[in-house]
C-alpha cells in the first residue's frame, strides 16, 4: 500500500527539487517554473494529508493554491517581459542594478 | 500727567522702530524729524510731569508707576515699572533735554553719510534705553536699561564699522563696560538674598532695619554696585574705553560718553544713596577713586593733541569730580555737576564737531589754528564751554564745580579738596590751551583743507547757542550761601538720607565759604594764564618742557601705558587661552568626537554593504536558511 510517508517523502523532494532549481538556475523562466515546482509539491502534501485523514478541507485549500498560483504566475510573466524589453536578458545574474 | 510717565521711554522707541524698519525708505528730512520729534515729545512730557511733581508737597514727591508684572518665579518677582522723584525727573529732563538738542545737531553734522537712518535708529534706541536706565523702579529693569545702553554705545562707537579701528573701539568698550556689568549683576543678586525683592522702595526702606552700619553684606553689595559703576561711568580702572570710543560719530560722543550714558553710574550711586551711607567704607572707595581719576585723567589731558582725545580725559576727570562729590555724601553736588556738565560738555563736543566738520575731518590740534575768524559762532559757544568747564564765575560750571570743592572740604578732608583743586588747575590748563591751538595762534591748517573753511550751517550752531545759555544761566539755580537760593539742592534733598555726621556737623561761616569760591576762581585763572603763556605768548614753551622733564612727558603723553599694561596682564593671556579652546578643544576634541562617531558608522556601513548583492537568488538564500534555522528551532527545541 501507499502510505502517507510516501506521498509526504515524494512533496518533500519535489519541493526541495523547486527550492534548488530557483537557487542555482540562471534563466529567469526556470526560476519560475521552480516556484511553480514549490506550490505543486506543497499542493500533493495537502491531497496525500486529505486522502489519509479523510478530511475534505485538504482538497478545499489546493484550490485556493492553485488559483493564487495562476495568478502570481500571470503577474510574474508580465513583470518578466517588461524587464526583458528594457534589459534585454533574462540572465537573473545581470538583473543586479540594487548592488550596493 | 504722572500717570503718563510711560510715554517717556515709549516716544523714542517708536521713533526707532519707524526708522528701523521704513528708514531707507523715506527721505533723510523725514527720518531726522521723526527721530528729533520722538525726543522732542519726550522731552515735553518729562517736563510735564516735572510740573506735575513741583505741585506735590516736598516729602510726597515719590510717585511709582507699574506697568505690568514682568517676571514672577517663586519667590522672585520683578515687575516694570517707573519710579517718578525729584532725581529721576531732573535725570529724565537732562537725558531728553540734551538729546533732543543733540539730534538736531546731527541732522546737519551727519547730512551726508550714507548710513543715515541707521544712525537715527540707533541714536533713538540709545535714548529708550536710557530713559529706561533713569526712570525704572527696580534694579533688574535698571539692568536692563543699563546693558541696553551698552549694546547701543557699541552699535554707535563703531558705526563706521568698516574702519577696523572703529569697531575694535565698539567691542573695547562692550567688554570693558561687562566687567563692570558682572559686578552689578553679582550686587543684584546679593540684593535679592538679603532683601527678598529688588523694588528700590522696598530695599531701600528695609535696609536700615536688616543691615548694621559698616557689615560686610552691604559693604560687598555696595562695593559691587560701585564696580559696576566705574565701568559705565570710565573711572579707575575699567577708564580705558571711553578715549578708544572717540572714534565714533562726534554727536555721539557728545551724548554717550559726556552728558548721558557715563552718568548712568553716578545716578545709580545716588539712587543707592541709602546702601553707601551704611558702609563707610565703600564710599570712602568711591570718593578716593573719585579724586584719583579726576586727578589722573586731567593729567593725561595736558599732552593729547587730538581734540577729542582731550575732551574725553576731561569727561572722565569730571565724572570723578561727580563720584568725589558722592563718596563724600554730597548726592545733590554730584548730581549737579552732572547736570551742567552735560550742558557744557556735550557743548564742547559738539563745537569740536563743527571744527571737525568745517576742516573736513582734521582732528589734530597740532592742525589747527587761528579759525577764531573764520568760525565765529562756534568760538564763542566753545568759549563759553571752556569758561563753563573751567569753573569761572558766573558760569555753570563754576557753580557745580565750587559746591563739589567746598563739600570735599568741608565734609571730605583737606586732602580732597586738594586733589580737586590741582585737578580744577590741571583742567582749566588744557582746556585753555585746546582753545588757542584751535583758534588763536597762528594757522597751521594744511593748504587743500584751509580753502573749505566754513562756519557750520545754522542746524548746527543753533544746538551749540542753546547749549552755551544752559552754559551760562544753568548753574543758578544752585546758588549757595544765601538760605533758600540753592533750589536745585532744596528739590533733590528729599531723595538722599542725610548722614548722622553731617547732620551733626556745625555750619561754616559764608565767609569761609565765599572764601574758598574766590580761591577757586584764582586756581582757575591761573591755569588760564599758563596756558597763555604757553600757547600764545611763549610757543616754544611747551617743546622746551616736554625735552626738560622728559619723563613725566613720556609717562602723561604715553597715558601711563594703561593700554598696553591691560594688553600685556589680561587681553594677551585671555586670547591665548581662547585660541587654545579654539584649536584644541573645539576642534580636536569636541569636533574630532562629533565626526568620529561618523567615522565608525561609515566603516560599519562598509562592512555591511556587502550583504546587498542584487542578486535576487542570494536574497532567497537568506530567507531558505533563516526558515531552516526556524524550523530546526520549532521542532527541535519545544520544551
Amino acid at each position: 500500500m501507499i502510505s502517507l510517508s510516501s506521498c509526504l517523502i515524494l512533496s518533500s523532494v519535489l519541493f526541495t527539487v523547486g527550492v534548488l532549481g530557483f537557487l542555482l538556475r540562471r534563466n529567469i523562466i526556470v526560476i519560475f517554473m521552480s516556484i511553480e515546482l514549490m506550490l505543486n509539491a506543497a499542493n500533493l502534501a495537502f491531497v496525500a494529508f486529505s486522502r489519509f485523514l479523510n478530511s475534505m478541507d485538504g482538497q478545499i485549500f489546493v484550490f485556493f493554491v492553485m488559483s493564487v498560483a495562476a495568478a502570481e504566475a500571470a503577474v510574474g510573466l508580465a513583470i518578466i517581459i517588461a524587464l526583458y524589453r528594457t534589459r534585454e536578458t533574462v540572465n537573473a545574474d545581470e538583473v543586479n542594478l540594487m548592488k550596493w | 500727567m504722572t500717570d503718563y510717565v510711560g510715554l517717556i521711554p515709549l516716544f523714542p522707541a517708536i521713533g526707532f522702530a519707524l526708522n528701523l524698519f521704513f528708514g531707507r525708505r523715506m527721505g533723510k528730512g523725514a527720518v531726522g524729524f521723526i527721530a528729533c520729534a520722538a525726543i522732542g515729545l519726550s522731552f515735553l512730557v518729562s517736563f510735564l510731569v516735572f510740573l506735575d511733581l513741583l505741585k506735590m508737597a516736598p516729602a510726597s514727591r515719590s510717585v511709582e508707576k507699574i506697568l505690568y508684572q514682568w517676571i514672577i518665579s517663586g519667590e522672585f518677582q520683578a515687575n516694570v515699572g517707573f519710579l517718578v522723584d525729584p532725581l529721576s525727573i531732573v535725570m529724565m529732563m537732562v537725558v531728553s533735554g540734551v538729546s533732543f538738542i543733540i539730534h538736531v545737531y546731527s541732522h546737519g553734522y551727519m547730512h551726508d553719510d550714507r548710513d543715515f537712518p541707521r544712525y537715527f535708529t540707533y541714536l533713538n534706541l540709545f535714548v529708550f534705553f536710557m530713559l529706561i536706565l533713569v526712570s525704572a523702579n527696580n534694579f533688574l529693569l535698571m539692568f536692563v536699561g543699563w546693558e541696553g545702553v551698552g549694546l547701543c554705545s557699541y552699535f554707535l562707537i563703531g558705526f563706521w564699522y568698516e574702519k577696523k579701528s572703529a569697531s575694535d573701539a565698539g567691542k573695547k568698550a562692550f567688554i570693558v563696560n561687562r566687567i563692570g556689568d558682572y559686578g552689578f549683576l553679582l550686587a543684584i543678586f546679593l540684593i535679592f538674598v538679603t532683601f527678598g525683592t529688588i523694588e528700590f522702595k522696598a530695599v531701600f526702606a528695609a535696609a536700615p532695619g536688616k543691615l548694621a552700619i559698616g557689615s560686610g553684606i552691604v559693604t560687598l553689595i555696595t562695593l559691587l554696585l560701585f564696580m559696576g559703576a566705574t565701568g559705565k561711568s570710565a573711572q579707575i580702572p575699567l577708564y580705558t574705553w571711553l578715549p578708544d570710543a572717540m572714534e565714533g560719530p562726534t554727536p555721539v560722543s557728545a551724548l554717550i560718553h559726556a552728558a548721558t550714558m557715563v552718568t548712568a553710574g553716578v545716578y545709580m550711586v545716588a539712587r543707592c544713596n541709602v546702601l553707601f551711607l551704611m558702609a563707610p567704607t565703600s564710599i570712602f572707595v568711591v570718593a578716593v577713586i573719585g579724586a584719583a581719576t579726576a586727578i589722573y585723567a586731567a593729567s593725561i589731558g595736558l599732552a593729547q593733541n587730538d581734540i577729542k582725545r582731550v575732551l574725553a580725559y576731561s569727561t572722565i576727570s569730571q565724572l570723578g569730580y561727580m563720584f568725589l562729590a558722592c563718596g563724600v555724601t554730597a548726592f545733590t553736588a554730584g548730581i549737579f555737576h552732572l547736570m551742567t556738565h552735560a550742558f557744557f560738555k556735550a557743548l564742547l563736543f559738539l563745537g569740536a564737531g563743527s571744527v571737525m566738520h568745517a576742516l573736513s575731518g582734521e582732528l589734530d590740534m597740532r592742525k589747527m589754528g587761528a579759525l577764531k575768524p573764520h568760525m565765529p559762532r562756534t568760538y564763542w559757544t566753545f568759549l563759553i564751554g571752556t569758561l563753563a568747564l573751567s569753573g569761572i564765575f558766573p558760569f555753570a560750571g563754576f557753580f557745580s564745580k565750587d559746591e563739589i570743592l567746598w563739600k570735599a572740604l568741608t565734609q571730605g578732608g583737606f586732602i580732597f579738596w586738594l586733589v580737586g583743586a590741582v585737578a580744577a588747575f590741571m583742567t582749566a590748563t588744557y582746556m585753555f590751551r585746546a582753545v588757542f591751538m584751535t583758534f588763536h595762534g597762528k594757522s597751521r591748517v594744511d593748504h587743500e583743507v584751509a580753502h573749505h573753511l566754513h562756519e557750520s550751517p545754522s542746524m548746527m550752531t543753533v544746538p551749540l547757542i542753546v547749549l552755551a545759555v544752559l552754559s551760562t544761566i544753568g548753574g543758578l539755580i544752585g546758588f549757595p550761601i544765601f538760605e533758600g537760593w540753592n533750589k536745585f539742592h532744596e528739590f533733590l534733598s528729599p531723595v538722599f538720607a542725610v548722614p548722622p555726621k553731617v547732620a551733626e556737623a556745625g555750619h561754616h561761616s559764608a565767609g569761609f565759604e565765599i572764601a574758598m569760591m574766590v580761591v577757586s576762581i584764582i586756581i582757575a585763572v591761573l591755569g588760564i594764564l599758563s596756558a597763555y603763556r604757553m600757547y600764545i605768548k611763549k610757543p616754544d614753551l611747551p617743546g622746551q618742557l616736554a625735552e626738560r622733564y622728559k619723563a613725566p612727558y613720556q609717562m602723561i603723553a604715553n597715558k601711563y601705558w594703561m593700554d598696553e599694561i591691560y594688553d600685556f596682564v589680561f587681553v594677551g593671556p585671555l586670547i591665548r587661552f581662547s585660541v587654545f579652546l579654539w584649536k584644541i578643544f573645539d576642534e580636536i576634541l569636541v569636533d574630532g568626537t562629533v565626526n568620529g562617531v561618523a567615522a565608525v558608522v561609515r566603516g560599519g556601513s562598509q562592512v555591511f554593504k556587502r550583504l546587498q548583492t542584487g542578486n535576487v537568488q542570494s536574497y532567497a538564500l537568506s530567507i531558505l536558511v533563516g526558515v531552516v534555522l526556524i524550523l530546526g528551532y520549532v521542532v527541535f527545541n519545544i520544551k
